[in-house]
């Protein structure tokens, strides 16, 4: 039995196509489309107090150890970070963009886009990809065993202790690898949009999963405006601006 | 017009003497085969894929249950040793708390009746819908192996840092367990948040929603806002127990108490995930068992939604005796006692309702009471606790348990069996056996009480939770344990019987009409059991939740509500 009815449904815009894309227990595109978009908002806000929990963490910890905190920030490499910022700030552009060209049919520029987006977020990756290198070949990895702190490379201040440095360190790679996780879900999800937008499956009548991936692009996108200046910027007093 | 949703010339069932098949198609025999069932995007054969795997993990839950009070029969540690004890009150609480309570009436009642109830086909999300079921399994499967090579001994609620550091049991295995489940709670709460915002059929305005609907939205928002927390915690333990990153060890600067902060942020509302449900379901018997329109319906829907706000606010009244400031405790307190107002407002509008009502003492009915009972016993006993100085004294005693299992037994699990035995007919399209609905509801409330109340004294008394053995020197304490373990093995029998005759019921039940007590909400104006697409017409509501009349008018003019079919006799004698 087909999952799709299409005996039972009103024809709102007569349109054949339309109509297959209604699932059975809906009303019609508009109820469908609503329902889709709300899922979306509501499962956000559940990442939205999952992401909260590690903030949480993030701020009782800085509040305690505020220039181990500074310190541990500044030995992160902000360039990249800015760097990957940008990238991100730009593909929530053309992820609009994808969007905005679901809505008015283009089926070439809405793949197109779609194809940027997912190359920007591989940039992200690539980038967030050497960082890491640069961690783990330093030992800056806080697993017991693994890590180790080279005084003689990255001399401590006097007020702050390598513990604390290794729970910045933690927390740094809890935040950022849970949303490096989000963006390979994210690329995924763009090669499956890709996929089905070549099939021909969006029409301006029918598009909500490309809205709806790109509500989900675009918070993945604010977590991470919220993750750089928290754990990049708090220390760039220390080193006067500049990286190393 | 015959119910409004029949269509014209539908064929009514057959008469009760036939045991063979349904006249009519339905969800149950549209499809054959267990594909149709572990394929099935039908929210009502999910929720009887529901159904079926709780109850099983309920009987597992209930032997550990049994195996705690046969050890607290005599003072010593004889029957298990200690270690193994630890094991058997934790495998207790995952198991009822994740495995049973928490998906209980939202993914078996809920999953069955919320598009029902509201006149929609099915949830907005049949696909998540199942895929929450697989979760669910896949958790309990995760659960179980781990049970299996030795379980886990830290409690059900893996205070650190004796679960990130000291435990040899299987804590991550289980915490695994547990973290999918949540997921599976999570997508039930969002498929019910969009389906009661963009579902409900044409006239069935917010207001007209049966109560049972408002309860599981308050229940949805707690699903969607608490488990992500629940679920990052788990894998900051997990990683603890791995990496010894130290975010919950004071040894590399991390803090425990932020483990129970963040525990409790969760597992406080969760109780309300468990209760609140409960409460719809109490909502609908007590209207539909008196034959009276609830009294005070907005103030019933509002302090559902003001039980699961509320909740998040008092999660700090569990680390009264941790190292949280005496400050923060004091605004814990006080917020804790808010939370009974609106617990207070249902417990008295209930009563309300029930006052010069034409009352059936039905199944469902004697549970509905057993809930408001217990439950006014287990929200008072609360305050108690929510109280700064008193909760120095009974924090960790048996008092503790009394009071919790009041809450979660003699509330939700009351509520959980009045609501399955009030839908029966409409799940199944038969009748359970009245006379022994009765009786076995009488059995467990009398079981519970003698098994929990005890434990109220004993905690009072000063005997410690979680422990194996208590002072043979003491003989009160070994008289009231007795009292308790005996109170259990009535309790098991009580539940024992209707897992009995429901499943008789199933083939050998009388079958049971369309709306058989009769109610006015729109799950009662579909055939029992409902087609697979629940209304052959979207039905159009014209009238208000709950437009009850008096049994002696209904026996002339109808059930009321502009239906002019004849008068209905109840299914029951109702007198």
């Amino acid at each position: 039995m087909s999952s799709y009815r299409v005996d039972e449904i009103h024809l709102t815009g007569a349109d054949e196509h339309a109509a297959t894309a209604l699932a059975h227990h809906f009303d019609n595109l508009e109820q469908q489309r609503e329902a889709g978009s709300l899922g979306m908002w509501v499962f956000l806000i559940t990442e939205i107090m999952f992401f909260g929990g590690l903030f949480t963490g993030y701020v009782i910890y800085r509040t305690q150890n505020q220039a181990s905190f500074a310190y541990a920030s500044s030995t992160l490499n902000w360039k990249l970070g800015a760097f990957n910022t940008v990238v991100l700030i730009l593909s929530s552009l053309t992820m609009a963009l994808a969007v905005y060209f679901a809505q008015v049919g283009s089926r070439r520029n809405q793949i197109v886009f779609l194809a940027v987006t997912a190359v920007l977020g591989l940039t992200f990756l690539v980038v967030k990809s050497v960082e890491y290198a640069e961690k783990i070949r330093d030992h800056h990895v806080p697993i017991q065993g693994f890590w180790h702190w080279d005084q003689a490379q990255h001399a401590l201040p006097a007020n702050v202790t390598e513990r604390s440095v290794q729970m910045f360190y933690w927390i740094y790679f809890a935040m950022t690898g849970l949303h490096a996780l989000h963006m390979i879900i994210g690329i995924a999800v763009m090669l499956f949009l890709m996929y089905y937008a070549y099939r021909g499956r969006y029409t301006p009548e029918y598009h909500s999963p490309v809205e709806n991936s790109g509500l989900y692009w675009h918070f993945v996108d604010i977590v991470w405006i919220f993750l750089f200046p928290l754990l990049y910027l708090l220390g760039a007093h220390l080193t006067h601006g500049g990286g190393h | 017009m015959n119910p409004p949703s029949l269509p014209e010339g539908a064929p009514t069932p057959r008469p009760t003497e036939s045991r063979v098949r349904f006249a009519h198609t339905n969800y149950i025999n549209a499809h054959y085969g267990i594909k149709s069932w572990l394929l099935t995007k039908d929210h009502k054969r999910i929720a009887l894929l529901y159904l079926g795997s709780i109850s099983l993990f309920f009987a597992l839950g209930g032997v550990y249950a049994m195996m705690i009070r046969l050890e607290l029969l005599t003072p010593a540690s004889d029957l298990v040793q200690p270690m193994t004890y630890n094991k058997l009150f934790t495998q207790h609480g995952i198991i009822m708390i994740f495995l049973f309570l928490i998906p209980s009436i939202p993914a078996v009642l809920g999953n069955f009746l919320v598009p029902l109830m509201i006149g929609a086909k099915d949830l907005a999300f049949p696909r998540i819908n199942l895929l929450s079921w697989y979760l669910y399994m896949i958790a309990a499967v995760i659960v179980v192996w781990a049970l299996l090579n030795g379980g886990v001994d830290t409690g059900w609620t893996f205070y650190t840092p004796y679960s990130t550091t000291f435990s040899n049991s299987y804590v991550v295995a289980t915490g695994l367990g547990i973290f999918v489940n949540g997921f599976s709670s999570i997508l039930t709460g969002l498929n019910f948040i969009v389906t009661i915002h963009t579902m409900r059929a044409p006239g069935m305005t917010w207001f007209r929603l049966p109560l049972f609907i408002w309860s599981h939205y308050a229940t949805s928002l707690i699903m969607i806002l608490g488990t992500p927390v629940i679920a990052i915690t788990i894998l900051l333990v997990a990683f603890e127990r791995i990496a010894h990153i130290g975010i919950f060890d004071p040894r590399l600067g991390g803090d425990p108490v932020l483990f129970q902060h963040f525990f409790w942020f969760y597992s406080h509302p969760a109780v309300y995930i468990m209760i609140l449900p409960s409460m719809g379901v109490v909502s609908e018997i007590v209207s539909t068992h008196s034959r009276k329109n609830i009294f005070g319906y907005t103030f019933v829907a509002f302090s559902s939604l003001a039980i699961a706000v509320f909740g998040f606010l008092v999660w700090g009244h569990h680390l009264f005796t941790s190292s949280q400031s005496v400050y923060a405790g004091m605004i814990f307190s006080i917020i804790s006692f808010t939370v009974a107002i609106p617990s207070a407002v249902k417990v008295f509008n209930w009563t309300a309702t029930l006052y010069k009502g034409s009352i059936s003492y039905d199944t469902p009915m004697l549970y509905a009471m057993g809930f408001i009972g217990l439950f006014t016993i287990g929200g008072l006993t609360g305050l108690f606790l929510a109280s700064l100085g008193t909760d120095v004294h009974l924090t960790d005693t048996y008092f503790i348990v009394a009071h919790f299992h009041y809450i979660m037994v003699g509330g939700a699990l009351m509520g959980y069996l009045g609501g399955l035995h009030n839908w029966w007919p409409k799940i199944t399209g038969r009748m359970y056996p009245e006379g022994w609905g009765r009786f076995s509801a009488l059995v467990i409330f009398v079981g519970f009480n003698l098994t929990f109340f005890p434990q109220f004294l004993l905690g009072t008394l000063g005997m410690p939770r979680r422990y194996a053995a208590y002072p043979a020197d003491e003989p009160v304490w070994q008289v009231l344990n007795v009292m308790s373990t005996a109170g259990a093995s009535i309790l098991a029998v009580g539940l024992i019987i209707p897992g009995i005759y429901f499943i008789w019921s199933m083939r050998y039940g009388k079958f049971a009409p369309a709306n058989p007590w009769p109610a006015t909400g729109l799950e009662w104006r579909t055939l029992s059991p409902p087609p697979t697409e629940n209304f052959a017409v979207t039905p159009i509501v014209t009238w208000e939740a709950y437009e009850y009349r008096p049994v002696e008018e209904m026996r002339v003019i109808g059930v009321g509500d502009g239906d002019t079919s004849p008068p209905v006799q109840p299914a029951h004698g109702t007198t």
